[in-house]
């Protein structure tokens, strides 16, 4: 008693035939968008390693990058399958390459988990930099405050407390240095400025940046209302936005691959099909397809024996060969099922 | 006596039809290509309108987004035809629609070259309403308050930031318009009024540029105001110093940036050029035409481009052009016989 059993025809396994590989070609496809999708966010992730407090991040990329090459690899031996159905001569090699097949799906699973156990964890961004001054990390950290529309870690404040002027560019004769050095115990010379990087330029007013908690140092200015003229957001937040965003669009993309190997029931019932068709040994005529050959109580049954076989023959003599490659791959899966006898 | 003829047995057809399928299928995704240039040019002119004075010319991107819809449907047609062109029956049914269909062809390609020309000629005009418009840009900076203009100090800033260039030609030119508002100006204090005072037009001019002048690869904290005062910077040259702000005019910058992609689009265009298809066309439409046995698909036949010779062809136009002139003349509304190729 098979479970879902469906009738087919020659002209339905034709059609379903050219369905499948259609379906499997633009898997390949999608594949492959996901594979560039990893690349793309590897490489944001690279440009910006200066600035990334950890790797464990890498770990999303990584995973976007093997499941598009997965995906791949086993739609394009699913189009195979399908160009290969209706020529009897060159079905029957795929028999074994297709039950490994369906073992594929289980690694799918663990790995969609995977992607959004990474997407949850709390990212941490946003190395707290020690000591600007450096060309490099100026340059870096110009723009990124440029691009991302942010200053400072938090807010433009934390510029107040480091010294982001380099000891070349300062005047030591001049006592407005001297006092500002002396001021405080580390002897940095800070000051309530900040680079330019931070300026707004939606500000309806040409950027201010220095002398900024100083009211009386401008026209027309009150720092504790004045909202435009650097940008409000800091840094870390900025960065979070930016990477979560792009995580979060790529989930669906991860699922989407995941969906569409529901071709692997189009690909059962051809095989099935195609199959019974041989062993009635009348390709062109009508036969069933189903799902499981038995019912699934039986089927589970089933592999209960073989493992145990397996294992009995592992015990007994561990040098002697594995069982076949079919009662390897028949393990969890419930849409495995044993070959048909015409193998 | 044929022009250029070829000597065609079945499997020189076949792979003649299955090559000039390939090819015309290619031109239909270059045709898509062309398509979405257009837009992506259209939607980049919309982009910078406000550096270019709102006058920049659509042309260019009009006439490519039309190219590429026509390259589509054209090459669609010739795919479908080679297709069917080894099928007798179905073949029959194109025959008439050919003679047409390669005489749009022909037209299709005059346009072609047109587009062609007019991206690499238009790069001329997209450069003079560059160098008017941001002229005006500058002038604008500051008025930030003023309906219509009061993102232009937004945009030009991140035009200098995304182009890395200062000013129109460089950066002086900020020195000879007032770019702060007079809404932000202390009218009360002296300075301001001596520089006010200072110029004709009492504009408060300084030697100072905007922050996104600013060039983020200086080692040095950016130096905005005072530039050609070398006292007011400690350790200060102006006249060596080079990171400081981008060396570069915008009106070069952006012109760079149209041109490069003008001139990508305009060879984009070249390649979809058609003769080739045409020629492969016309070879496999007479080859067919010309089967002594058409039950017999093994049989040889001739191709040609031309039925006569160059010469002959010409003049058999132009005495049909003359008749049709004289027909015209003596009866109102005569049918124009078809022009042979």
């Amino acid at each position: 008693m098979a479970l879902l059993k469906i009738k087919f025809t020659q002209q339905r396994r034709v059609h379903l035939a050219q369905g499948l590989w259609l379906l499997s070609w633009m898997a390949v496809m999608w594949g492959g968008v996901i594979f560039c999708l990893g690349v793309y966010l590897k490489t944001e992730l690279l440009r910006r390693a200066e600035v990334m407090d950890n790797t464990e991040i890498h770990v999303v990329p990584n995973i976007l990058m093997m499941v598009g090459l997965a995906s791949i690899g086993t739609n394009w031996v699913a189009s195979r399958v399908c160009q290969d159905s209706l020529d009897p001569t060159r079905f029957p090699r795929w028999k074994v390459p297709l039950l490994a097949w369906f073992a594929q799906l289980l690694y799918l699973c663990p790995l969609s988990l995977y992607c959004q156990v990474g997407l949850r964890n709390g990212i941490r961004f946003y190395k707290d930099t020690d000591v600007p001054g450096r060309c490099f990390q100026k340059e870096t950290i110009d723009r990124l405050q440029m691009e991302f529309r942010c200053c400072g870690n938090n807010n433009f404040k934390d510029w107040f407390e480091v010294q982001w002027v380099s000891n070349r560019y300062l005047d030591f004769t001049s006592k407005d240095v001297k006092d500002r050095i002396r001021s405080n115990v580390d002897n940095r010379y800070l000051l309530d400025g900040v680079p330019f990087s931070c300026c707004n330029p939606t500000s309806p007013r040409p950027c201010l940046r220095y002398h900024l908690t100083d009211n009386n140092a401008h026209f027309n200015y009150d720092y504790q209302s004045e909202e435009l003229n650097l940008y409000s957001r800091g840094c870390r937040q900025a960065l979070t936005d930016y990477y979560m965003e792009l995580m979060n669009s790529t989930g669906p993309g991860v699922l989407s691959v995941i969906l569409i190997q529901s071709l692997t029931m189009g690909l059962r019932y051809l095989q099935t099909a195609v199959e019974t068709a041989m062993v009635l040994e009348d390709p062109e005529g009508d036969s069933e397809g189903y799902l499981l050959e038995k019912g699934v109580k039986e089927t589970i049954e089933d592999l209960k024996i073989n493992a145990l076989t397996m294992l009995k023959f592992g015990q007994v003599d561990p040098n002697a060969a594995e069982g076949s490659s079919e009662v390897a791959d028949a393990e969890k899966d419930e849409k495995d099922a044993p070959p048909s006898p015409a193998s | 006596m044929p022009f250029m003829p070829v000597k065609f047995n079945l499997q020189k057809r076949v792979k003649l039809a299955q090559g000039l399928w390939m090819i015309y299928w290619l031109s239909v995704i270059v045709g898509i290509l062309l398509f979405s240039l257009g837009i992506f040019f259209k939607i980049e002119l919309r982009k910078r309108s406000e550096m270019m004075d709102n006058n920049e010319s659509h042309l260019v991107p009009n006439l490519l987004i039309l190219v590429g819809l026509l390259a589509c449907g054209v090459n669609a047609f010739g795919g479908k035809v080679c297709h069917d062109s080894l099928d007798p029956i179905k073949f029959a049914k194109w025959k008439p629609m050919l003679k047409p269909f390669l005489l749009l062809c022909c037209g299709f390609n005059a346009l072609l070259l047109l587009t062609a020309l007019l991206c690499f000629l238009m790069q001329f005009a997209v450069y003079l309403t560059l160098a008017e418009g941001l002229k005006n840009s500058i002038k604008f900076y500051k008025d930030t308050d003023t309906p219509g203009r009061c993102f232009m100090k937004r945009t030009l800033d991140l035009t200098q930031i995304e182009f890395r260039c200062c000013g129109n030609n460089n950066f002086r030119d900020w020195f000879e318009v007032q770019w702060i508002s007079n809404r932000y100006l202390d009218m009360s204090n002296d300075l301001v009024k001596d520089r006010v005072l200072s110029n004709v037009e009492g504009k408060y001019l300084m030697d100072s540029v905007p922050f996104s002048c600013c060039n983020p690869g200086s080692p040095r904290p950016c130096i905005q105001h005072h530039l050609t005062n070398n006292s007011a910077h400690y350790d200060y040259d102006h006249r060596i110093e080079e990171l400081n702000i981008w060396t570069r005019g915008c009106r070069e910058a952006l012109f760079s940036y149209f041109s490069s992609m003008m001139t990508s689009i305009g060879t984009c265009v070249l390649l979809v050029f058609l003769s080739v298809d045409m020629a492969g066309l016309k070879y496999l439409t007479t080859a067919l035409e010309t089967m002594e046995d058409p039950e017999n698909p093994e049989c040889e036949s001739d191709g040609w481009l031309l039925e006569k010779g160059v010469k002959e062809t010409f003049g058999d136009l132009l005495a049909k052009l003359k008749t049709l002139g004289k027909t015209n003349q003596v009866v109102e509304g005569g049918d124009a016989p078809e022009a042979a190729n």
